[in-house]
């Protein structure tokens, strides 16, 4: 029996899983239309590589990833794409995204499926694989695997199986039906990172997942640690800390601590990949609360999601839907909005299930929220400074080791959306960060114009002064020596030259006629006259001016 | 006494020269609050030359229009300070913008890129020119020289990525507002 590492707080709410995990996993219908978001995962968005009106086959890369932390996204289903353009997307701004629609065609061709020996090529060209096909983290957070694999000599992988969250049961369904294939996604990941030990946390409200995954890593080396059920122990940190006793530090990763942490459906997701040759293209999603059928569905990305409750017979009073857990989730504004691959769960929600919460009372500094904290913070103080905007004193209050988990808005008797105002304090900081960048940039770019400006004008008054050095050489040589030949000549044939350039543009305009002068009238044709004349003599009055000039020149010289 | 006197002048002397401070430490205090725009819109030739009015006293706190109130505030903070509210034609909080050259109409004369603060216009004598997005700070110092009018100021929309969560606005209890109205 492994000694476990209990962390601080957490709270106990309602499981609500028994309801979904009843039945086994179902394959959802193939919709007629797919939505890829090209912005699924943390990072940069993938960039679209097909153009519309192009077939596309199921499992071909319809998105590049751009930049480090990026992932691919590809084709759910072979069909046509037909439009590539901005879509409601799940995301708690309500904002739309770019996304690729997709007309499937029912056929579900593949492209082909190269399996590949992930022990014979070198751990770089395998996370670019991962990067390639798609795999991101399929817990929630949607951060792509290929960056956290990027580590050696590892002590210890965890994987996340707990699965804390409430009503959710698509990574228990996941270990119940498909263990040994997780087992093989788990190999890959030890492999690439060279793990010494696997230890695999699963909440014991979870007694077939347990049982199955047990027996799947039988003679593996890997280790089911069996942890007591509590949420938030599906954190990485708090798990890590739970089965290791080692605290990530803060702002630090995990594998400073020598430990890395992957969901079992991303272990699952890379076996797909190396195994089968097959991209992220579908996931579970368990469909459940105030449905007449709960269950878990295996679902391809993009499905829409109003189209995908349906399955579930969602009941009369259902008054809206979450994405993810009752304790983070994302209530869903718009139906309209595609199964991503954070999506995990869809929970149809009603009065009797998610009663309306009381009113916030003013905080009364009792410290439940601090009691609760899985990290270990002060939350009351942190609602102080967020509510006053005191932002460096909310930094000095460690905000951004907050994992938003929701335990201390949970057990707060005056019932103050705390994480929201956590989450408004951070994002204003990093707006602030940005723009602090932006300032500097700017500020080196200025700075480096007005050191241009000087440098050209010092450069420009170093040349007029080389020229006016060289003129001044030069007349004090003509007027010692009394000219020189050669000089002489130059001046003689550049004379001639313009000479000839002049002759040369008399012929030009001599041979232009004016045009539309045919049947003028007379008065017309008189003020030609006048001009004309007026030309003549402004002509005559130059070349005077010209010669009196060039004789004086000569005079002097 | 007397050498003691000596040893302590000389070391004051020495530290005079060894620890002695480049430039105005509170100049680059403010000017690194200063949003570095440089648009000019306080009268002086860019948040440098503001700065170090404000650090030799010369300056108001309140000018800064882009940095607007947020940037106001900080200022009395490190100056010690009141708060001084912002000149009315300030006061106008204005969304990110940037420069937009409607390259049909740019007759590449070059104007604007001579008007710019931070060489964010890319172009040549003749050849059309073109900001460079991430660059440009949406001073506004390229519109009037432009003979064709051809610049434009577009919003910069947030987008998912730049999108930030809103302060939080709940209803409270009717018991504590009742109070607070009645008290």
């Amino acid at each position: 029996m492994r000694t476990l590492y209990p962390f601080h707080g957490g709270v106990h709410p309602a499981d609500h899983k028994s309801e979904s995990a009843q039945l086994g996993i179902a394959v959802a219908p193939l919709p007629q239309r797919l939505v890829v978001s090209l912005f699924q995962h943390r990072g940069s968005p993938a960039k679209p590589v097909v153009t519309i009106g192009e077939q596309v086959l199921k499992g071909q890369r319809i998105g590049a990833a751009e930049g480090m932390i990026s992932s691919s996204v590809h084709a759910p289903s072979s069909g046509r794409i037909t439009a590539i353009e901005l879509h409601p997307a799940p995301h708690h701004s309500g904002l739309p995204d770019l996304s690729i629609t997709l007309e499937t065609d029912g056929e579900e061709r593949w492209i082909e499926r190269q399996p590949m020996d992930y022990c014979a090529i070198d751990p770089s060209g395998l996370r670019q694989h991962l990067q390639d096909m798609g795999v991101v983290g399929l817990g929630g957070a949607a951060f792509p695997s290929h960056v956290k694999l990027n580590a050696n000599h590892l002590e210890t992988l965890v994987i996340n199986a707990a699965e804390c969250e409430p009503y959710i049961t698509c990574d228990d369904m996941l270990m119940r039906e498909r263990a040994a294939e997780v087992v093989q996604g788990i190999m890959i990941a030890q492999h690439a990172m060279g793990a010494r030990n696997v230890l695999i946390g699963i909440e014991d409200n979870k007694p077939l997942a347990i049982a199955s995954m047990q027996a799947a890593c039988q003679g593996t080396g890997m280790e089911v640690v069996v942890v007591p059920t509590l949420y938030p122990s599906g954190s990485t940190k708090q798990l890590i800390k739970l089965l290791t006793g080692k605290e990530v530090p803060s702002g630090g990763l995990p594998t400073q601590i020598g430990v890395q942490c992957f969901n079992v459906a991303t272990a699952y997701s890379m076996h797909r990949v190396a195994n089968h040759g097959e991209p992220v293209i579908s996931r579970l999603v368990t469909l459940t609360g105030n449905v007449e059928e709960a269950r878990n569905y295996e679902v391809l990305i993009g499905t829409p999601i109003g189209e995908l409750v349906k399955l579930a017979r969602p009941k009369a009073d259902t008054t809206g839907y979450i994405m993810g857990g009752p304790m983070m989730g994302l209530p869903l504004t718009d139906l309209s909005v595609p199964v991503v691959k954070a999506t995990n769960c869809i929970i149809a929600t009603s009065k009797a299930l998610f009663p309306p919460l009381p009113r916030a009372m003013p905080c009364i500094r009792c410290t439940r929220c601090a009691a609760a904290c899985p990290a270990d913070l002060q939350p009351q103080e942190l609602f102080w400074f967020a509510k006053s905007k005191n932002f460096e004193k909310a930094q000095e209050y460690k905000l951004f080791d907050c994992i938003e988990c929701g335990c201390c808005s949970y057990v707060c008797p005056s019932h103050i959306p705390l994480v929201q105002f956590y989450r408004f304090a951070k994002s204003e900081i990093s707006a602030q960060e940005k723009d602090r960048k932006a300032a500097d940039l700017a500020r080196e770019r200025h700075e480096f114009r007005e050191f241009r400006q000087e440098r050209e004008k010092l450069e420009k008054a170093a040349r007029h002064a080389a020229k006016a050095a060289e003129a001044a050489a030069r007349a004090a040589k003509t007027s010692e020596g009394g000219g020189d030949a050669d000089v002489d000549a130059a001046a003689a044939a550049k004379k001639a030259a313009i000479q000839a350039a002049i002759e040369r543009a008399k012929a030009k305009k001599a041979a232009v006629k004016p045009q539309n002068v045919d049947d003028l009238p007379p008065e017309a044709q008189a003020k030609i006259d006048e001009i004309d004349e007026r030309r003549a003599q402004a002509k005559e009055t130059a070349e005077q001016t010209v010669t009196a000039q060039n004789t004086d020149e000569g005079q002097s010289a | 006494m007397l050498g003691l006197a000596v040893v302590l002048g000389a070391v004051l002397g020495f530290a005079s020269l060894k620890f002695k401070v480049e430039g105005n430490p509170l100049v680059d205090k403010v000017d690194a609050i200063l949003p570095q725009i440089q648009c000019g819109q306080c009268g002086y030739p860019g948040c440098k030359p503001y700065a170090e009015a404000i650090g030799a006293g010369n300056a108001p706190i309140n000018l800064c229009a882009p940095g607007g109130e947020a940037t106001m505030l900080r200022l009395a903070d490190l100056l010690g300070v009141e708060p001084q509210p912002l000149a009315a034609e300030h006061a106008a909080d204005k969304p990110k913008q940037v420069a937009f050259i409607d390259e049909q109409t740019c007759i590449g004369c070059t104007l604007c890129f001579q008007a710019c603060p931070v060489d964010a216009i890319v172009g040549a004598a003749k050849q059309m020119h073109t900001i460079i997005e991430s660059e440009c700070t949406g001073c506004e110092l390229c519109l009037p020289p432009c003979p064709v009018d051809c610049i434009t100021m577009e919003r910069v929309d947030e987008g998912i990525s730049g999108w930030k969560w809103k302060y939080p606005v709940y209803p409270i209890s009717e018991t504590v507002r009742d109070a607070k109205v009645n008290t």
